[in-house]
């Protein structure tokens, strides 16, 4: 059984008197490229929020290194869970260092500004993702794929060990998730970081993921290493779609054929 | 950019193009300052000005200075700053430019203070007093009506609209059952004046802004997170309702004791922020150029209304003028920008 910094026990997730998920119980295994998948309105996000400290669970704990995380000042918890929500928003005429500069935050103090170790990392941070020659532009004048991974310099340059990414290729080109998902994947194996995503395209979670959970009205139905647990049953069961699951001709991994309309003429049962 | 690190690991991020405006329009403040010491039924020359400051004028000219004029000058510069400051912080609280104390109702609610003592009949200490709390009354009403989880930027505007059409109409109430006379120095006030301004009215801002500049400038760095959003923020590290709670008081107490001091000057918390970011051209909330710019705004119209105007003209009148006159000015040019 592998080690857990980020989990939670008995969580019962609620957006005022709506309760979204109860009895929840996951767990981010060390090192992991983790992704949340299952159908709209399933509570992936609010799990997301939930392990991020966002939001508070009406019952249970999200523990982080052992202790409840609603309990760790809000600085302590940024210096070791990142988080980079869906749609951040860039203030008027900011620069793309100094959008990236700004993942220092948690690091700094009023007398501590700007070291040289910030200098580096943000350098460092825009170097990983590509982004180092973008430095002096405008965030305002990039284009969406170059915008995703500005905030993803943001997100690396807070330097902590967990990186959650809440739907990080929604609003790309297939292109542009593709080159994103691959940047991820590099991150976590060359950094050792522990990412969580929260991801719609089923085959780029199977893809990318190490440890997959899939959800499906508030509930985790299967969690584990995608080869092991994607199964033609599983999407049925999780999707109400059906399908079949072949190797990735490329990686090997599982990959989701939906099957082809039934001939009977029924749109959707 | 520029970077001041020392060897004991502190560090400064200095931005070079604000540190120029911000001492340009101190300066320039202070000079105006001195023209406006000097202006008067007993002229004194810039140099005389500067003398019986330094303590080395007659008597007469000491007491002029000192207990005459300096007063309205301090209040100005106070005022200015007060609402410069409160301006930079409701934009960035609700995410919007046009996010003013005057907008937001905060201005009606001291008005409407203020305009209970006139007709209930009162001194003018107890009139300043009843502006304050009424500004800060309002704050807290706003605050407990659109709380939820922390005050949202929406719903922030969309009550403080509420509430300042609310407040309008309580107070055009509260006018028409003044008596005449009263009703006529109630609209003097209504105007924002600073007319025979004593230190007792300089005294309680000048003690606000001292508490509050440390704190807000202290938060200056949180608060520029929440630019990116709330979420972001917090997964910084920033304790957004906390944050939020600490911003709006703070900004209340200074546009409330401002309005105490000097009736509701308008447009000075709209118009500063905005002038400032144009001309540091540094993006975000930029509080202290705010301040700054905010000041010299309000003793420059104070001048030009005593200078230019033969009848003695409310600085109010003269700040809602400019100022409503750059914002068409800036509504027009962002939409040419294809910006709004």
């Amino acid at each position: 059984m592998s080690t857990s910094r980020l989990g939670g026990t008995g969580l019962r997730l609620a957006y005022d008197r709506r309760v979204v998920a109860d009895e929840l119980t996951v767990a981010v295994p060390d090192a992991s490229f983790t992704v949340i998948i299952g159908p709209n309105a399933c509570g992936k996000s609010t799990l997301l929020r939930a392990l991020s400290r966002l939001l508070k669970p009406a019952a249970g704990a999200v523990l982080l290194d052992g202790a409840d995380i609603h309990r760790q000042p809000a600085r302590a918890v940024a210096r070791t869970l990142g988080l980079l929500p869906q749609s951040p928003t860039a203030p008027d005429g900011i620069g793309v260092a100094e959008l990236v500069a700004r993942g220092r935050y948690p690091h700094q103090g009023l007398l501590r500004q700007w070291s040289r170790e910030d200098e580096r990392i943000v350098a460092e941070s825009m170097a990983a993702t590509g982004v180092a020659d973008l430095a002096d532009r405008l965030v305002d004048e990039l284009s969406g794929g170059q915008r995703q991974r500005v905030w993803l310099a943001m997100a690396l340059a807070q330097q902590t060990p967990l990186l959650l990414l809440d739907e990080p290729t929604t609003y790309l080109d297939i292109a542009h998730q593709i080159d994103l998902l691959d940047l991820c994947a590099r991150l976590h194996e060359e950094q050792g970081r522990t990412l969580v995503a929260v991801l719609h395209d089923l085959n780029h979670a199977a893809r990318y993921a190490t440890h997959l959970i899939a959800m499906r009205g508030g509930r985790v139905v299967a969690a584990g290493e995608p080869r092991e647990i994607v199964t033609a049953e599983l999407v049925r069961e999780v999707f109400g779609l059906p399908c079949r699951v072949i190797d990735d001709p490329e990686t090997g991994t599982p990959l989701v054929v939906p099957a082809a309309r039934a001939r009977t003429g029924t749109v959707l049962s | 950019m520029i970077v001041i690190r020392t060897p004991g690991g502190v560090s400064l991020r200095l931005r070079p193009r604000s540190l120029v405006v911000g001492a340009t329009a101190a300066l320039l403040a202070l000079a105006v300052g001195v023209l406006a010491v000097g202006h008067g039924d007993y002229p004194m020359s810039p140099a005389d000005v500067l003398r019986t400051l330094t303590g080395g004028g007659s008597p007469a000219e000491e007491f002029i200075v000192t207990e005459l004029r300096l007063p309205r000058l301090v209040t100005g510069l106070a005022v200015g700053a007060a609402l410069g400051l409160a301006g930079a912080v409701f934009q960035a609280l609700v995410r919007n430019p046009l996010g003013s104390p005057d907008v937001l109702g905060f201005t009606q609610g001291a008005a409407t203070g203020a305009l209970v003592v006139v007709v209930l009949g009162g001194s003018s200490a107890t009139l300043a007093g009843a502006a304050a709390l009424g500004g800060i009354g309002t704050g807290l009403l706003i605050y407990l009506i659109a709380w939820r989880r922390g005050v949202h930027g929406y719903r922030l505007v969309l009550v403080g609209i509420g509430m300042w059409a609310i407040l309008s109409g309580v107070n055009g109430y509260l006018l028409t059952r003044a008596p005449l006379m009263e009703a006529a120095r109630a609209v003097l006030w209504l105007t924002g004046s600073l007319d025979g301004r004593d230190w007792s009215h300089a005294g309680p801002l000048l003690a606000a802004l001292a508490v509050t500049v440390p704190v807000l400038l202290a938060a200056g760095p949180a608060l520029r997170m929440t630019e990116l959003g709330d979420d972001a923020a917090s997964a910084l590290g920033v304790s957004v309702p906390r944050l939020r709670l600490l911003l709006l008081a703070a900004a209340v107490l200074l546009v409330s004791l401002a309005a105490a001091a000097a009736g509701p000057v308008s447009f000075v918390a709209l118009t500063a922020p905005h002038l400032a970011r144009r001309l540091t051209r540094a993006p975000g909330t930029n509080l202290l150029p705010a301040a700054i710019v905010g000041a010299l705004i309000v003793v420059t119209a104070d001048q030009v209304a005593l200078r230019v105007f033969p009848s003695q003209l409310p600085v109010g009148v003269v700040t809602g003028v400019l100022g409503g006159g750059y914002l068409v000015w800036l509504l027009a040019t962002e939409r040419r920008a294809g910006r709004l």
